[in-house]
């Protein structure tokens, strides 16, 4: 049951034109050690389904992606993703738009096995949009409202990562929010955890509410330290706001992204968190 | 300190703060900087049955300053029971717009054709479902006709025509006002159109026509909103934003 495998293990057992999910919440607790892999993999046509953050930008720098499925892509601190927005603007990718409640429930449904969900959220907004190929169906009961038909939003892959996991897969998240990481890993047919640290099976501290991801579900588990960077991993670390900084100002300008890819993206995750740790020592 | 010596910015948290009264224990759903400090100010004073967020996922003991911790808890919720909370409805939610309609319409998430748009903006997010689940403002920050237009490029927020075309599914959308850098409007216009209720102190009603790019409805005297009181100036310059991060959203005296 040891689960134990590598960034690289984990993106080399991914296919183009996947519809690959990825958890965390606009710049907060993405996989992005697995996120970086995937760049430097050369996979291409990906879906991206996402609360999206800079997974989303960084994907869409690498021209990984042809489609995205998401309720937003933003940075938090900085409200517009600029890889993102270029690639949109260029018309280089295409976005399906769901209502944040509409995603949760499109991920429960998957996560559940229905072909949909019944909800409110998206009525008389453009999320149903001629060609959006949403269906609203009608309640059965009382007045017999008609309710949005949230499709099942089946993952090929999830990608997640959380604060600690052990060898076998279970992961724990020990921050304020969950995210929706759980029902990404269920809507998925193989989902892979990345973590802050592994530990052995049963020495995952905390109350047993923290347990967020079973075994169950999961194909492969990552040890990757500063995994999340530069994406908020409370409580072990805060989002590098300097550095995150540094990579929209970069992605806005064709010139300073070429130096950020070449600096920080173009070798392994080891080097990159090298050369993380040498920017801020430059005090940039 | 008199209240006389309120900047425009402390007169839109007090306007913002205004949106919440009368709604008892619900939450108070805010983005945007005058907005936030509005619920919080709220709660401090004439609302004290809201309930507010640190920013995240905790529900605080007591309203705190604008980016402080949340030090004591009173509850927890994480995004997905937010969610939830958008369809149970206790909560009034007071959102940013790109771009806004006669009709309350809002658009944060492309400006353009969505196919290629000229400008790609947030997405949706939560606005498509806050605004036909329940209670809804608005603050905008810069009130100007780009962003108050005859037509949205993108519904992301339902305004009342959509809303009305619904039928019974409709029937929880409620749009409350719309707080901006000028003036107090509403939606009690001819067949939910949008209304001017107040210009703040020192706008005079021609600008804010001017700054709207439709046909404002205008029922006879317009008001002038509410100065704030010596104790809400107190509280919103020494207690929630001593930093006064408000004067970076609003400018001017």
């Amino acid at each position: 049951m040891d689960k134990v495998t590598s960034v690289e293990e984990v993106v080399s057992s991914l296919e183009d034109g996947m519809t690959v999910g990825v958890g965390g919440w606009g710049s907060r607790r993405k996989p992005m050690a697995l996120v970086r892999a995937l760049c430097r993999s050369g996979l291409r046509d990906l879906t991206v389904v996402s609360c999206g953050g800079p997974d989303v930008g960084l994907l869409c720098a690498a021209g990984a992606v042809r489609r995205v499925v998401a309720p937003f892509v933003t940075l938090d601190s900085i409200p517009l993703e600029p890889h993102f927005r270029a690639a949109r603007q260029r018309g280089a990718v295409e976005f399906t738009e769901y209502d944040e409640g509409m995603f949760m429930f499109g991920l429960l449904a998957a996560a559940h096995r229905l072909p949909f969900l019944p909800t409110r959220a998206g009525l008389g907004s453009d999320v149903l949009r001629a060609g959006s190929g949403l269906a609203t169906v009608r309640s059965p009961y009382g007045e017999g409202e008609d309710l949005v038909a949230v499709p099942a939003l089946t993952l090929d892959v999830a990608l997640v990562h959380l604060d600690r996991a052990d060898t076998r897969g279970n992961g724990q998240y020990l921050g304020p929010d969950p995210y929706l990481d759980d029902l990404f890993v269920k809507a998925a047919a193989r989902a892979y955890v990345s973590a802050e640290r592994v530990v052995a099976p049963g020495a995952l501290p905390g109350p047993p509410q923290t347990l967020l991801v079973s075994r169950m579900h999961v194909t492969g588990v990552v040890e990757t330290p500063n995994g999340g960077h530069f994406t908020d991993c409370g409580p072990d670390r805060a989002r590098d706001e300097a550095f995150q900084r540094h990579y929209a100002s970069c992605a806005a300008d064709e010139r300073a992204w070429a130096g950020f890819a070449g600096r920080f993206l173009s070798g392994s995750e080891a080097a990159y968190q090298r050369e993380v740790r040498r920017w801020h020592e430059e005090g940039a | 300190m008199t209240a006389g010596e309120a900047t425009r910015a402390e007169v839109c948290v007090v306007a913002c703060a205004e949106a919440w009264r009368g709604d008892g224990e619900i939450l108070a759903a805010a983005m945007g900087t005058c907005s936030v400090l509005g619920a919080r100010l709220a709660r401090l004073t004439f609302e004290p049955g809201l309930l507010t967020t640190d920013g995240g996922a905790l529900l605080t003991a007591e309203a705190v300053p604008l980016g402080a911790p949340a030090g004591d808890v009173e509850g927890w919720l994480p995004f997905r029971d937010h969610l939830w909370l958008v369809l149970n409805g206790r909560r009034h939610v007071m959102m940013g717009a790109s771009q806004i309609d006669r009709y309350g319409g809002t658009n944060i998430s492309a400006i353009g054709d969505p196919a290629r748009p000229a400008a790609q903006l947030l997405g949706m997010r939560g606005a498509p479902g806050n605004t036909v689940c329940g209670p809804t403002s608005y603050w905008i920050p810069r009130h100007s006709p780009r962003v108050f237009v005859p037509e949205v490029d993108v519904v992301s927020g339902v305004g009342g025509d959509r809303a009305a075309a619904l039928g019974p599914s409709g029937r929880f959308h409620e749009l409350r006002r719309v707080v901006t850098d000028l003036a107090v409007l509403d939606f009690g216009g001819p067949e939910g159109a949008m209304r001017l209720v107040s210009v703040h102190p020192g706008v005079e009603p021609d600008r804010v026509v001017a700054a709207t790019g439709f046909p404002l409805a205008i029922g006879g005297d317009v008001a002038v909103t509410r100065l704030p009181t010596a104790e809400e100036l107190r509280l919103i310059r020494d207690v929630l934003d001593p930093g006064a991060l408000r004067d970076r959203e609003v400018r001017g005296p």
